[in-house]
């Protein structure tokens, strides 16, 4: 009976063999096509950054030559035009260094305590809060800090500045203490603390278990646990954690630009009312100083374009090279 | 304590587990002597052993009385340190310069009293355990205060019947009853049309590019991941003026809400692509091979597979890359530019929205325009936290509340920075 039954179905028709082509059909042409021009669509968006800012500004850049890196000032109305990116630049670096004085350890520390010292019911709503602080409009932190920080710090300020003046940033030359460099670079650093700490925590918590238990075993207290571990381990993760809250730190623009009072001068003083940054000069003069004022902008902001690239690249190639157990994958 | 050097030393092989010195000699139970070898071959009976001590282990659940007396007289006697140093000596004032010094005092102080107590190592563990301590109870302290901070500025002032129905146009500082006439409707108006355009144009294009950088590849995949990492750093300050640049400068659009939600998505575009793409790398690879082999074409299996699978994630990314435009100011300055009036096109005429409301509000002196630009911050720190709230509602896995942290978690965190995520291999695909 099954015999026959096999051989009835040996009668059926055979159906039609599918042909296996590498060809793809032409709804799935058009897909890979579609998908491929979005993503050439962001490399093209990338260089048409660069590209524009630079061909937009770079009659300013013409018209100063080389002296608009070496000079200040935003004089663009008149015969005799002064103006250069010099004391914003330096005013921009100064900025990030105070953030990242004041961020990275903090970061770093809250990220130690939420991936090892944390208890574990309180994990989650911790990590919230941090992701939270990340979500916090930039604009708000600067409301803060003008109307909450502000008034607390410059007592800081003030006896910073009268005992340790034999130290050449804490010395001031020019009194009024609010509005300066210090207290921009203050709310940067607190804007960077979640995103470098998220980042961190992640990195510290893959370090691996055994080596952990291990440590402890050989009678490690926790800190040598995590110091011979937990940030060996996390190194590349942690380097690029910190590259990235560089970037934040350099490219922050409102908060700065509501703390900071605008001043051309170049100064190491950072606790002395006024300064500029490269965004700052952006957002506060943008329209101020006729089209040779916004060829000036757009040329700084070209500047800063090209520093925060260079900055992000070289965040993913250190984190890409460093042996580490685990890097970012920036 | 007992250390080796207050010990005689014992011969090899014998060793004694005490806790302290008092038990070891009381009860000999617990001293192991280990078959002696040498007295099997040699004639010699070997003196009675003198049992070695080892050191207690400290363990960190070891927190007692004294530790705890320790750190608090630390902080007691560094506030008294602190309070010589900042009144008597040098005469200043300013709470945040006295906590600080106050916390660098107690540092050292519980540094140097729990290593003369205790240990060295000990002391620096315990430091470490209070920085790190403090820097979580900081960071999220002031998140919360921030927050609420907010909202005890605002509340006060406002005048709920006008706040989300009237705009800023008849604002007279004068009028002590001024806040009754006026709201922050058009800052409303225009955040909601700038945002909501700037999501359908950049959401489909992230989703397009993370669906080119993982399911498609092809050329030039790396070259994409590269530009897509170096652009999630760009300066908002520069996506504002590129577009001022390429599209108003040049006159294709005037100062409007459109061009500002251009602006928006040179931002939105990279974060949303990074982590669409982080959360499409974990659907499974069996899922995909599964649906080729009932012969679906790769559109087929994109639409109906790969994205419903990951969709909660997805929901996630666009909420999250919401919640950070919409409170992006540096490139509404030079594209929306902020109006005082309702303006509902978004395509034609300067439009305002609610950061540009704090920005222009909070330069004055009149209370009534800071009061105005505390009311924008607290609508603006409502949206964001309401929509901070769904994403993480979308991100929780679905049935299963567990108190630790889980792969929606991550998620969050890998907002801002992807951390790879193993792919699975074949083996595990396939069991």
């Amino acid at each position: 009976m099954s015999i026959d039954a096999d051989l009835a179905r040996v009668d059926a028709p055979v159906p039609a063999p599918i042909t296996v082509t590498k060809d793809y059909s032409l709804p799935d042409r058009i897909f890979r096509r579609g998908v491929q021009a979005a993503g050439i669509g962001v490399l093209f968006l990338l260089i048409a950054i660069g590209v524009f800012l630079l061909h937009a500004g770079y009659p300013a850049f013409h018209n100063a030559g080389l002296h608009f890196f070496t000079r200040s000032g935003f004089q663009t109305i008149g015969a005799h035009p002064s103006f250069g990116v010099f004391a914003s630049l330096i005013g921009t670096i100064e900025v990030a260094s105070v953030a990242m004085l004041v961020g990275v350890p903090v970061a770093i520390a809250t990220a130690i305590f939420l991936s090892e010292y944390a208890p574990l019911w309180s994990r989650r709503s911790l990590i919230a809060m941090i992701d939270l602080a990340a979500a916090i409009p930039s604009i708000i932190f600067g409301l803060w800090a003008i109307f909450e920080l502000q008034p607390n710090v410059v007592g800081f300020s003030t006896w910073l500045s009268r005992h340790f003046a034999f130290i050449p940033f804490f010395k001031v030359v020019s009194p009024p203490l609010n509005a300066s460099l210090f207290i921009a670079g203050l709310v940067v650093g607190i804007m960077i603390v979640p995103i470098i700490a998220s980042i961190c925590r992640e990195v510290f918590s893959l370090a691996p278990a055994g080596e952990r238990e291990a440590a402890l075993a050989l009678g490690a207290s926790r800190w040598q646990m995590i110091r011979s571990v937990v940030l060996p381990f996390g190194r590349g993760g942690m380097i690029g954690a910190v590259m990235l809250g560089l970037g934040r730190a350099l490219e922050e623009t409102i908060a700065v630009a509501i703390i900071l009072g605008l001043s051309f001068t170049a100064s190491a003083h950072i606790l002395q009312h006024g300064g500029t940054t490269i965004s700052q000069l952006i957002a506060v003069k943008f329209g101020s100083g006729g089209t040779l004022g916004t060829q000036d902008l757009l040329m700084c902001g070209f500047v800063l374009f090209v520093l925060t690239m260079v900055i992000n690249l070289a965040a993913s190639a250190i984190v890409n090279r460093s042996r580490s157990g685990a890097g970012v994958d920036l | 304590m007992t250390t080796d050097s207050e010990t005689p030393t014992a011969p090899p092989g014998v060793l004694v587990r005490s806790s302290t010195a008092s038990t070891a000699t009381l009860s000999p139970r617990r001293t192991l002597v280990e078959p002696d070898d040498a007295a099997g071959s040699g004639d010699q009976v070997a003196p009675p052993p003198t049992p070695r001590r080892l050191p207690t282990p400290l363990r960190p659940r070891d927190f007692g009385t004294r530790d705890i007396a320790l750190l608090v007289i630390s902080a007691f006697s560094s506030f008294c340190l602190t309070w010589v140093i900042f009144f008597q000596v040098t005469s200043l004032s300013g709470a945040l310069g006295f906590l600080v010094v106050w916390y660098v005092g107690f540092l050292a102080l519980t540094w140097l009293s729990t290593a003369e107590v205790i240990e060295r190592s000990v002391a620096t563990d315990r430091v470490v355990a209070v920085v790190v301590v403090s820097a979580a109870m900081l960071v999220s302290g002031l998140v919360v205060f921030i927050v609420a901070w907010v909202a005890y500025k605002a509340i006060p002032s406002i005048h709920w019947g006008s706040l989300l129905s009237k705009d800023q146009l008849h604002l007279e500082a004068t009028d002590p009853n001024a806040l009754a006439h006026v709201g922050v409707v058009h800052a409303v108006i225009g955040t909601l049309e700038q945002v909501l355009l700037a999501t359908a144009v950049g959401v489909p294009f992230a989703i397009a590019t993370a669906v080119f950088l993982n399911e498609v590849k092809g050329w030039p995949v790396r070259t994409v991941r590269t530009v897509v990492t170096a652009m999630s750093g760009t300066p908002s300050v520069v996506a504002g003026i590129f577009i001022y640049s390429l599209l108003i400068l040049t006159g294709y659009l005037p100062y409007s809400g459109f061009a500002a939600s251009l602006a928006l998505v040179v931002i939105l575009l990279p974060s949303v692509t990074r982590v669409v793409e982080e959360v499409l790398r974990v659907v499974p690879s069996g899922l995909r091979e599964a649906s080729q082999a009932l012969g679906a074409p790769e559109w087929r299996t994109v639409w109906s597979v790969v994205l419903p699978t990951a969709r909660s994630g997805v929901v996630t990314a666009i909420l999250l890359g919401i919640a950070r435009i919409v409170g992006e100011t540096a490139p509404l300055l030079f594209t929306a530019v902020g109006s005082q009036v309702k303006n509902w096109d978004p395509f034609l005429h300067d439009q305002g929205a609610l950061p540009l409301s704090i920005w222009s509000n909070h330069q004055f002196p009149q209370a009534v325009y800071v009061d105005l630009a505390f009311q924008a911050a607290f609508v603006l720190m409502s949206f964001v936290l309401i929509l901070f709230v769904l994403a993480r509602l979308f991100s929780r896995p679905k049935g299963k509340r567990s108190k630790n942290v889980s792969e929606g978690d991550d998620m969050m965190a890998r907002y801002f920075i992807p951390v790879p995520i193993e792919r699975p291999t074949e083996s595990e695909v396939g069991q």
